[in-house]
């Protein structure tokens, strides 16, 4: 018997795939032809900065997207269908089928930034960018964008254990966003006076994932080095999150009536 | 094995509905039941009855609110159990872009079957469930009845000791309703219990050691099909022709149905001398006379009746 998780993971990006997902790439194309061809004449010098911050932010929110909605579906267009049934009958712990869609959707979204990266090099490179080492710090702000995605996928999928599509996506979103402006919410907390509101803006700034940390834009158009402390600080951020958020759905989808 | 292979001992589950007033709604009620090893099992009743509450909590879709349920003696709950038996759940639907071979194999690789053995064994379902023709086709162009057909392929293709059926034959034409009855039968042969409901009472009376009823949550009855019926009051036809130019007693006139120059009366055992008498004084020919034995259906029928008439009383009195 194969890996319960490694089945069901496998399925998942293969149902992404048939179901064409990974259609948003011709879109992800198009926008770097045009930015490549665009770029020369109006930004001369600074091809390099418009190109890598536009990829790089056409990455990350492609990828949102795939997450959050994909996400939101995993285990609820499951129960709606019916498709979970049989496949819970198997040998199968709850946790195991969790474990294997995040990690299929995951590969799916692993696949598709590992395809937009190429697409931005690609890009790059018709425009007469010479490589240098610098520009790893492209592939350091790709990295970070996938650890926000692993995070995004692990709420979505949370969410949608015991939420219809629609509040999932809400929930989802509105922690992202609630997530890019914790320092912000902390900060507008510390100015005033009202303890209680100190100690609510603290809450938040603590209980959600700070997604701002992952946000390496635009150092990386600006090819401004990355420390490494701050690529491992990241890595364990997110997969501690990752685990508590899983842990988390698998409480919530353990107990669950199929109804 | 010793004892019954699947044990089922008060289990009870009930939903809770509504938003701000939640309210409780009973859905099983206190089931008792064995089944023995090699039978095929039918569990009867109408919509709504419990039949796939009961299933669901059987393969820990839900979780009881009372009572419990072992599968060849190990718990409901415990993972171990959900390697010998097999499942199909009512109205299956699958992964849209998987053809149909992918589908199997897919299941095929929770088992503990070498790559060889997954190989084979899911070109020999899909042809045992008549789909080896479109074992290329994505699910999604699949009718309701082909669906069905993978979901009892799914069901029975890592050969379980059990397989528990959610109205198999639902949405199958006459032929597979046909094929899918030998495939039970054929599961029966190799000592495979089958425990299946429905609400085609043909097919249960036809295939089942043993049927057990459910109405309204509540268990009314378990045996097999002919002692099930053989419990309830017996009554006796008579076929007779009027003598001509006679006309016959009025209680009977009304009662009688007239075929073909000929009348049929059914009276309850009790009143059958009676019923003779009038219709010597009339000089009716007899023709014949037989006990009529009640079907399932009758059986089925009048306990729905009874328990529907049971909660119009109730949601009256409660109004």
């Amino acid at each position: 018997m194969s890996s319960i998780p490694g089945v069901v993971a496998v399925n998942t990006f293969r149902e992404a795939v048939r179901d064409r997902v990974l259609y948003n790439l011709i879109f992800f194309v198009l926008i770097m032809i045009g930015t490549a061809i665009l770029v020369g004449p109006i930004s001369i010098g600074i091809e390099r900065m418009v190109i890598v911050n536009l990829g790089l932010s056409a990455i990350s929110l492609i990828g949102l997207v795939m997450a959050v909605f994909i996400g939101v579906g995993l285990v609820s267009k499951e129960i709606e269908k019916r498709t979970l049934y049989s496949l819970l009958a198997k040998p199968i712990y709850r946790w195991q089928f969790l474990a294997g869609k995040y990690a299929g959707l995951l590969l799916t979204l692993v696949v598709n930034t590992a395809f937009m990266t190429l697409g931005l090099g690609a890009a790059l490179y018709y425009v007469g960018h010479p490589f240098v080492k610098g520009d790893l710090t492209i592939l350091t702000a790709v990295y970070f964008i996938l650890l926000e995605l692993a995070l995004i996928t692990a709420l979505a999928m949370l969410f949608s254990c015991y939420s219809s599509p629609m509040l999932s996506t809400l929930f989802t979103l509105g922690v992202y966003v609630t997530g890019i402006f914790a320092k912000d919410i902390r900060g507008f907390g510390d100015l005033s006076h009202d303890k209680a509101l100190r100690f609510v803006t603290r809450v938040i700034y603590y209980i959600v994932p700070n997604f701002h940390n992952f946000n390496a834009i635009a150092a990386a158009s600006h090819g401004e080095a990355i420390a490494f402390s701050l690529v491992w600080q990241n890595t364990v951020y997110a997969l501690v999150y990752v685990v508590l958020v899983l842990l988390a759905a698998t409480a919530v989808f353990s107990g669950r009536d199929l109804k | 094995m010793a004892g019954p292979i699947i044990e089922i001992c008060g289990l009870t589950k009930d939903y809770r509905t509504g938003f701000l007033r939640k309210r409780t709604k009973r859905s099983l009620d206190n089931l008792t039941l064995d089944v023995e090893e090699g039978e095929i099992f039918g569990f009867l009743g109408p919509n709504g009855a419990g039949k796939t509450t009961t299933l669901k909590l059987l393969m820990g879709l839900i979780f009881p609110t009372a009572g419990s349920a072992r599968v060849r003696g190990r718990s409901i709950d415990d993972i171990a159990m959900h390697r010998d038996i097999g499942y199909l759940p009512e109205h299956p639907y699958f992964y849209d872009y998987l053809t149909a071979r992918e589908l199997l194999d897919y299941y095929a690789r929770f088992s503990p079957l070498s790559a060889g053995e997954r190989s084979e064994r899911v070109e020999r379902y899909l042809k045992k469930v008549g789909l080896e023709s479109a074992a290329k086709v994505q699910l999604r162009k699949f009718s309701k009845g082909m669906l069905q057909r993978a979901g009892i392929a799914q069901a029975i293709l890592h050969e379980p000791k059990v397989v528990f059926l959610d109205e198999p034959m639902s949405g199958l034409d006459p032929v597979g309703r046909r094929e899918v009855r030998d495939i039970i039968l054929e599961l029966k042969q190799k000592g495979t219990t089958v425990f299946f409901s429905t609400h085609i009472l043909s097919d249960a009376e036809m295939l089942c050691d043993r049927v057990a009823v459910l109405v309204g949550g509540k268990m009314q009855g378990v045996g097999a099909p002919a002692d099930i019926v053989s419990v309830e009051v017996h009554s006796m036809e008579i076929l007779f022709e009027p003598a001509p130019g006679r006309s016959l007693p009025q209680n009977l006139a009304a009662e009688a149905t007239h075929i073909g120059g000929r009348y049929r009366i059914a009276v309850a055992e009790g009143d059958v001398y009676s019923a003779l008498d009038q219709l010597r004084a009339a000089e009716a020919r007899i023709l014949s006379m037989s006990p009529v034995r009640p079907t399932l259906e009758d059986y089925f029928i009048r306990l729905v009746g009874r328990e529907r008439a049971a909660t119009n009383e109730a949601e009256l009195v409660m109004r």
